[in-house]
């Protein structure tokens, strides 16, 4: 039953969402250093950290399918990854947005942030043509939760490898949300970070009652002996 | 509220950095709204197979009921309800 | 000596022996290293390389080359059976995850044998950085080795095998060729081998590489269940 709680769950994704947004432009103070552009990172730095613990979720849920051999797991992981890669593509493209107004340039090379995370976001995209390839069904889940449980150990390894490739001689000069932020802007950071782990738990609960319901209609058909559709295009994921 | 003066700022002016920041909020809409549209028409896709499945179901009643016996009709019934 | 043990050297053993018979793979891979090379020298229209851009060719030539192995290495396995064999056989399935990968690193030290002198002549003014840099590839050829191989395992099965190898590959390679890259781009440099770093970035490398001898081994058993 994945409808159960959605509703909720979608209430305080919309009510931490306006809350922590409204904070974005009334309540947090403007930043000496970047100005107004600097709002930009109430909404990208919280998609990105939601974007890369969905990730890292994912393995987590593949390890559960491998273990378990319940092919529920692997849905949750699908999904998991579904829904991050969405948020990691709303990353890039405010990323870049946001390097634009800095900057002047539409990507930014020295940012090893960003050029890791475009390289996990890579990696996901190839998590579809990957496991669409496989044709039966359980071999197709299982390999898929291999490719979830190896790319998830593959982000934080990335991330050191692209921190380190950064020059020593151009210091980054714009820290991370963490470094140095008066108390007003921490906290509007932190709800719009808890706005986006709503947003996305949200996004993942009404994926997977679609695809629940998805299968209950499949299988009422089977009970009745209904003549199929067309049969899919693609194997894909189902729930239970 | 609070409005520090920037002392020495690169920013751009306020009008100019506003662009960018509505561009990237207006970003992170539409690809939130791009998604419902999806997943409504996977909902179109499912109300029309509920109804497809619906109609089915009373055709079967209905021919099981003309040709004569009780049990038919029940059984449809109550496998639609304890599949529902 | 342990069956798994016996099962590992046994499958190196083989592959070893059938690429010397048939040399499918490694003529193929030298080759390609070396017209790579020539692409390059008139793609960057230059024909002395020192520091990041010599680090640079050096490394993507031999990712490419890399591919080129790893595509076709469990293609006999698929075919003859050798996946019922070791499921089958009362082993470890992690030996033949270890052999395969064993195996690719001696195809890659064979390349790196034949390409690295040939870059050296083309490209590089002085062989100093060329010994340090053999520390660099053993590292790099292990990561690779194990990636690869885990790779493969996982596109063996599918359709479109030899696009998928490549497409989840190369982004899981990045961490190594930006270790590998740092480290060889000072020992290259024009004025003659530097060390900067060096350190650090070997660190990565046997980070790399043991993070994924782990990860190919502990999932492999998942690849192979029917």
């Amino acid at each position: 039953m994945y409808a159960k709680g959605l509703r909720t769950l979608s209430i305080a994704a919309v009510a931490m969402l306006a809350l922590a947004l409204s904070m974005v432009f009334f309540y947090a103070p403007l930043d000496a250093d970047q100005g107004f552009i600097q709002k930009i990172f109430y909404l990208h730095v919280p998609l990105a950290i939601v974007a890369l613990v969905g990730f890292v979720v994912a393995g987590l849920f593949a390890i559960a399918h491998l273990r378990s051999g319940a092919a529920r797991w692997d849905a949750y992981s699908y999904v998991s990854i579904h829904i991050s890669v969405i948020f990691g593509a709303a990353v890039l493209v405010t990323g870049s947005i946001w390097a634009k107004g800095s900057w002047g340039h539409w990507w930014l090379w020295d940012e090893p942030t960003l050029v890791s995370f475009l390289i996990v976001f890579l990696l996901y995209c190839t998590y579809y043509p990957f496991r669409y390839a496989i044709e039966d069904r359980e071999r197709q889940a299982r390999y898929a939760s291999v490719f979830a449980i190896t790319a998830g150990a593959f982000v934080p390894l990335n991330f050191m490898a692209v921190r380190m490739a950064q020059s020593l001689v151009h210091p980054r000069t714009f820290a991370t949300a963490e470094g140095g932020m008066p108390g007003e802007m921490m906290l509007t950071f932190l709800l719009c970070l808890a706005a986006m782990a709503l947003l996305w738990a949200t996004l993942v609960k009404f994926e997977l009652t679609a695809k629940s319901a998805s299968g209950q209609v499949r299988r009422l058909r089977r009970a009745l002996s209904a003549p199929a559709p067309a049969p899919a295009s693609r194997i894909a994921p189902e729930v239970d | 509220m609070p409005f520090p003066l920037p002392i020495a700022a690169p920013a751009l002016p306020l009008d100019e950095a506003g662009k960018y920041v509505a561009a990237a909020y207006i970003v992170f809409v539409v690809l939130l709204v791009v998604y419902v549209a999806i997943m409504a028409s996977k909902l179109q896709r499912i109300e029309r197979e509920v109804r497809e499945l619906a109609d089915h179901a009373e055709r079967r009643a209905a021919g099981a009921g003309e040709s004569g016996g009780q049990a038919p009709p029940d059984a449809v019934a109550s496998r639609g309800a304890g599949g529902g | 000596m342990t069956p798994t043990r016996a099962a590992f050297a046994a499958i190196l053993a083989k592959d070893l022996r059938t690429e010397l018979r048939t040399l499918q793979s490694l003529p193929a891979m030298a080759l390609f290293a070396v017209t790579a090379f020539i692409v390059f020298r008139f793609g960057l229209d230059r024909t002395s390389l020192s520091g990041s851009l010599a680090s640079g060719v050096l490394w993507a030539t031999l990712l490419f080359a890399a591919v080129l192995a790893i595509n076709r290495l469990f293609v006999a396995e698929r075919e003859e059976g050798g996946f019922d064999a070791i499921r089958l056989a009362p082993v470890d399935r992690g030996a033949l995850f270890a052999a395969k990968a064993a195996a690719l690193v001696v195809y890659l030290a064979c390349l790196e044998l034949v390409a690295v002198p040939i870059f050296a002549l083309f490209f590089l003014d002085s062989a100093g950085g060329l010994v340090p840099l053999v520390a660099v590839l053993a590292l790099g050829n292990v990561g690779l080795a194990a990636a690869g191989t885990l790779v493969s395992s996982m596109a063996v099965n599918s359709r479109a095998r030899d696009l998928l190898v490549p497409l989840v590959l190369l982004p899981l390679l990045v961490p190594l060729v930006i270790a590998a890259a740092g480290a060889t781009e000072p020992l290259l440099a024009a004025g003659g081998p530097g060390y900067e770093r060096f350190g650090t970035w070997m660190a990565m490398l046997g980070l790399y590489d043991l993070i994924f001898c782990l990860l190919g081994y502990a999932v492999f058993d998942f690849l192979l269940e029917d």
